[in-house]
């Protein structure tokens, strides 16, 4: 069989699946909808957790991030999974014993105030928002790369699927397909590293194989920091970097995944606390299991990579070569004319006297660091079933992010709004009916931004996590392990912690008004959520002390959310 | 139930949180990324120490102070009669 009909026949089968998932699993009542009738059990939403949370991004180009830049990628792979440490321990089973639907339902009552409610409401919508709008424009590169068909095509079709099973489903549905998502992601993305792992090193387990030997008997970590150093790069697992901006950005991303609406509703939908606190373990093992083996990945392609092109003749290179050059992410220019590829970090000064010595006038060969995992299979020469298959896994990753966003965004307007707001005698069809049409009206519009995404859209993606981190973190823990903290102290928190963290992403990554000498204490864009948070919550406690406690039934309220007993199950609203 | 009693199983919950974030903390933040380059010229098999820790080691004590939590919290539970059906 072609490559094209292995890509047809595994898409084809795996949308197959979702779909009928989703008609079995359609949602009854507004429970089933938003919290899947708080009745999953704690594996199958971690794996649900663990699809949910990793994206088009975590699948298909994380790998290369680390790739191209060595060591400081870490701060991907322990920002991204450390989070859930403090998901289990700090937040999931209090807001389970809360038993409430949404974060703008925990803090509007344990803030006793319509205004920190829709503060949160506001927050939910912005983060989830700017974040689905990544994911649908991921979905539209996925379909237009693979089916070959146009980008604006491909996200037409994701916004079909999507709609299908999300607006039949709810949660119920899109936990269910997230299961089924998972399995297929996780699959696709262990095969072709346990091959590379094998042909590399003779070790099958991805994990091992990167700190195993080549057939020649060196270690394959220092044969890559060798080829770095010879080409004038830093050597790959050198920690000498910028340790400060690491340390605040890897903490932005693990505070800012513990806020995270899409994350923390799915604790929710479990029956028990206990349940909580071991699902948030199941759904870090699922995580775990991809976030080893990026960096496996990262070094073995990375390594099979310049090793197959470096000096090599233009003409012999092998046949993916000029494949992926017509998309853009490869593209040579014989600077010196002599039909070899030389690539080297022409920038590094160092380098001059070597390259004038060998000839060479520059670097020559440009790489997008996405091909690290789509060119992967090729460049090994696996089979065209396993290629098929780093397809379906992408467009699988991609697809059950984008659901449980736009779950959120429609929950928010429906519950959060409507419900609690605006409306509140709405019956509960008519709810279910308001969030089916949010989802709706959020996927197209996020769709429509997905085909042309407003550069700051973009922009602001890699930044919803520090928002995150700057706004809800703090103003959940400290409504769990404080009683003293009040509505005053949280709403002035949350909108000093934002404005401060939006305020310096605006001015140095969005208007790039400043340059990066300019930087706090050096820290990025990226990272200052961190200190956001810390603007937070030192504003929160100083705030609360200077205005009165909070009621004593609310104060009782946080003193019965701290005790497993009596969770039952999720209240009825 | 005995509002001493309650205030004890807190206290206990409070005293796990701190070893384990404190672990979280010295493993990722510490090995990871402050004393990574000092741990760097200690090799473990083909791994630079402070490398695996960063992109390895840290992740996978993560996965494991979460079950360690999960059982000691379980069994807080059951000594407190708080655990549910």
């Amino acid at each position: 069989m072609t490559e094209s009909l292995w890509t047809y026949l595994m898409v084809g089968v795996t949308f197959a699946i979702y779909i009928g998932i989703a008609i079995w699993s359609r949602a009854g009542s507004t429970k089933d909808f938003y919290v899947a009738g708080g009745g999953v059990s704690p594996l199958a939403n971690g794996m649900a957790t663990a699809a949910d949370w990793m994206s088009a991004a975590s699948f298909l180009s994380m790998a290369g991030l680390i790739s191209f830049s060595g060591y400081i990628g870490s701060q991907y792979l322990m920002g991204w999974t450390g989070g859930y440490v403090l998901l289990a321990l700090l937040l999931a089973p209090y807001l389970r014993k809360f038993g409430k639907f949404t974060v703008p339902d925990f803090i509007g009552e344990r803030y006793y105030s319509q205004t920190a409610r829709i503060v949160a409401v506001v927050c939910a919508l912005f983060v989830s928002f700017t974040y689905v709008v990544g994911q649908m424009k991921g979905v539209g590169v996925a379909f237009a790369r693979f089916l070959e068909v146009k980008f604006e095509v491909g996200i037409g079709i994701g916004i079909v699927i999507v709609l299908f099973y999300t607006v039949l489903g709810g949660m119920k549905g899109i936990t269910y397909t997230q299961v089924a998502q998972y399995c297929v992601l996780i699959f696709a993305y262990l095969v072709p590293a346990i091959f590379l792992s094998l042909y590399a090193t003779g070790n099958p387990i991805p994990q091992l194989g990167l700190g195993g030997k080549l057939t020649d008997g060196t270690w394959l970590l220092e044969r890559l920091d060798q080829i770095h150093t010879d080409l004038g790069f830093k050597a790959y697992t050198s920690a000498d970097v910028n340790r400060v901006d690491m340390f605040f950005v890897t903490a932005a991303l693990m505070l800012g995944t513990a806020g995270l609406p899409h994350v923390i509703v799915r604790f929710f939908t479990v029956p028990r606390v206990k349940d909580a606190r071991v699902s948030a373990g199941y759904a870090l093992v699922f995580i775990a299991l991809l976030y080893t083996t990026a960096p496996a990945i990262s070094v073995f392609a990375k390594t099979n990579l310049i090793t197959s092109l470096q000096g090599k003749e233009y003409e012999n290179v092998p046949g993916w070569f000029s494949k992926w050059e017509h998309t853009g992410l490869l593209s040579f220019d014989d600077k010196n004319g002599d039909g070899k590829i030389q690539y080297y970090n022409d920038q590094n000064p160092d380098m001059s006297a070597k390259a004038e010595s060998n000839g060479w006038s520059g670097n020559e060969l440009t790489i997008d660091q996405d091909i690290i995992v789509l060119a992967n299979p090729e460049i090994s020469q696996l089979p065209a079933w396993v290629i098929a298959l780093v397809v379906a896994g992408g467009l699988a990753a991609a697809l059950s992010t984008a659901a449980g966003l736009l779950l959120v965004i429609s929950t928010s307007v429906s519950h959060d709004l409507l419900k609690k707001w605006l409306k509140p005698e709405i019956s509960e069809k008519n709810e279910l009916w308001a969030a089916r049409i949010a989802i709706m009206v959020a996927v197209i519009v996020g769709g429509i931004a997905g085909m042309n995404p407003p550069g700051f859209v973009a922009e602001v993606v890699a930044f919803a996590f520090g928002l995150a981190a700057a706004s809800f973190f703090p103003a959940i823990v400290l409504g769990i392990f404080s009683k003293r903290v009040n509505k005053e102290g949280a709403i002035a928190g949350m909108i000093c912690g934002i404005i401060f963290t939006a305020s310096y992403i605006l001015y140095f990554a969005v208007f790039k008004s400043g340059s990066p000498e300019n930087y706090w204490f050096g820290i990025s864009p990226k990272g200052i959520g961190t200190l956001g948070m810390v603007v937070n919550l030192v504003v929160t406690l100083i705030v609360s002390r200077l205005t009165p406690a909070p009621p004593q039934d609310v104060q009782e309220m946080v003193g019965l959310i701290r005790y497993p007993k009596g969770a039952g199950k999720a209240q009825e609203h | 139930m005995e509002e001493s009693s309650l205030d004890l199983y807190w206290k206990k919950n409070l005293s796990y949180l701190t070893i384990l974030l404190s672990i979280w903390f010295i493993v990722s933040f510490g090995c990871g990324i402050i004393f990574a380059e000092s741990l760097n010229t200690i090799k473990l098999g083909g791994f630079k120490l402070g490398f695996w820790f960063a992109q390895q080691g840290s992740i996978y004590v993560f996965v494991l102070l979460i079950f360690v939590y999960v059982y000691l919290m379980n069994r807080l539970d059951k000594k407190f009669k708080l655990n549910e059906d």
